[in-house]
């Protein structure tokens, strides 16, 4: 998977760890922005409950 | 269909699974635990069930601690003596292991000393929950944990100044961590709490996080919000440095891993933010309430496998997940109860 199963030992290990890096840093700004975008919102929608 | 050779289903159920872990991990700083059992059900190689785990904490302790860092919970000196001397206590506590192991006596005693563990810290933290004074109510500076004397004064002794000043002088950093709220702590005596929270989590083969957030609430401290933010900070290092070695060994496939993180970045985002509206009180109830379900759970899964009845093992990791999903409900409650009241309080006309 990912075209990465070529490389060897420790530079296989590293880009794996560092593919998982990258997902969480692209995760937590994508969801990020969302929770920014729709958070207040939420947060309004539970408080006039 | 599928997407890299898994099917969208599987995918869908890891996600799902992962948003459940995250919200756990992000509100109480622990919850490595939940997922190599799945794994092992779902019929993933043991090597492939930790190391694919231990690659899932990594990315997931990343998200986490960029949030609790957003809501000034990580506490980086903290953090840095936490690693160290956790790592080293761990180290320990795998020779122990393996010292058992050859005798023999690994499987009862670990065992045994698990589930003894998680009941023990459990009762503790919600035995210290309901005595306290304003459970229940928002935390603020006269809600703060008490530290008890005796590590107060130990706090006060600072080993490095009494063999030499000398030793001071190559140390590269104060020998004193200022604490969150006032006070402060002798680096040797956070690094020598760190070091004795990290060998039993060696030697139980565990992240040990049950273990360490008590101890950096009641023994240091700190509150449990920034107890919980340091923790996952050391979990991010840890399980970097883990996932990298089980990597090495072929025990990290992605195709687990990356949905697993899809759903648990949602889950870490929102578990870190409710840390924010769940008063101190509540939440070391929970936390102890996971900890005595998750024993529960533990002891039947390894009564089912010492007397070889598969259902039983089956029943304790229905009970782990289960446990983890009362847990979740309770604390996303409290955080509506407490945004509602929040609401209330701002909308009521002042006197």
């Amino acid at each position: 998977m990912f075209g990465i199963s070529s490389l060897s030992g420790p530079l296989h290990a590293a880009t794996l760890i560092g593919i998982v890096l990258v997902e969480a840093l692209v995760l937590h700004v994508g969801y990020g922005s969302v929770f920014k975008v729709a958070g207040d919102e939420v947060i309004s929608s539970i408080e006039d409950q | 269909m599928a997407i890299g050779g898994v099917s969208l289903a599987t995918i869908a159920t890891f996600a799902g699974f992962g948003v459940l872990v995250g919200l756990i991990f992000g509100f109480f700083g622990m919850g490595s635990f939940l997922v190599p059992p799945i794994l092992l059900v779902m019929g993933y190689d043991s090597t492939v069930a930790v190391g694919s785990g231990l690659a899932f904490v990594f990315g997931t302790a990343v998200i986490a601690t960029l949030k609790h860092r957003d809501l000034d919970q990580v506490h980086p000196r903290l953090g840095v003596v936490t690693i160290v001397g956790t790592t080293l206590g761990i180290e320990v506590g795998k020779r122990g292991l393996l010292a058992l192991r050859d005798a023999g006596m690994a499987v009862g005693v670990v065992g045994g000393a698990y589930v003894l563990l998680l009941g023990a810290v459990g009762t503790l933290v919600i035995r210290d929950a309901l005595s306290a004074e304003g459970t229940g109510e928002p935390v603020g500076e006269e809600d703060r944990v008490t530290v008890p004397e005796w590590v107060s004064s130990l706090a006060e002794i600072d080993p490095i100044a009494v063999p030499a000043d000398w030793l001071g002088r190559i140390v590269p950093f104060d020998t004193r961590i200022s604490l969150p709220g006032g006070g402060s702590i002798a680096v040797w005596s956070l690094f020598a709490i760190t070091f004795v929270t990290g060998v039993p989590a060696g030697l139980l083969g565990i992240g040990g996080g049950f273990m360490r957030i008590p101890a950096l609430t009641y023994l240091v401290g700190v509150p449990m919000s920034i107890a919980v933010g340091t923790n996952v900070f050391a979990l991010a290092i840890s399980g970097g440095i883990g996932a990298f070695s089980w990597a090495q060994a072929g025990g990290v496939d992605l195709s687990i891993v990356a949905p697993l993180l899809l759903g648990s970045a949602l889950g870490a985002r929102l578990g870190s933010t409710i840390t924010d509206y769940v008063p101190e009180g509540s939440s070391r109830i929970y936390f102890g309430a996971m900890l005595i379900l998750s024993a529960v759970a533990v002891a039947t899964k390894r009564v089912g496998a010492r007397l070889d009845v598969p259902w039983l093992r089956l029943v304790g990791i229905a009970l782990i997940v289960g446990s983890a999903l009362i847990v979740s409900a309770l604390v996303l409650r409290a955080a509506v109860t407490s945004i509602r009241d929040d609401g209330r309080k701002q909308a009521a006309p002042s006197d």
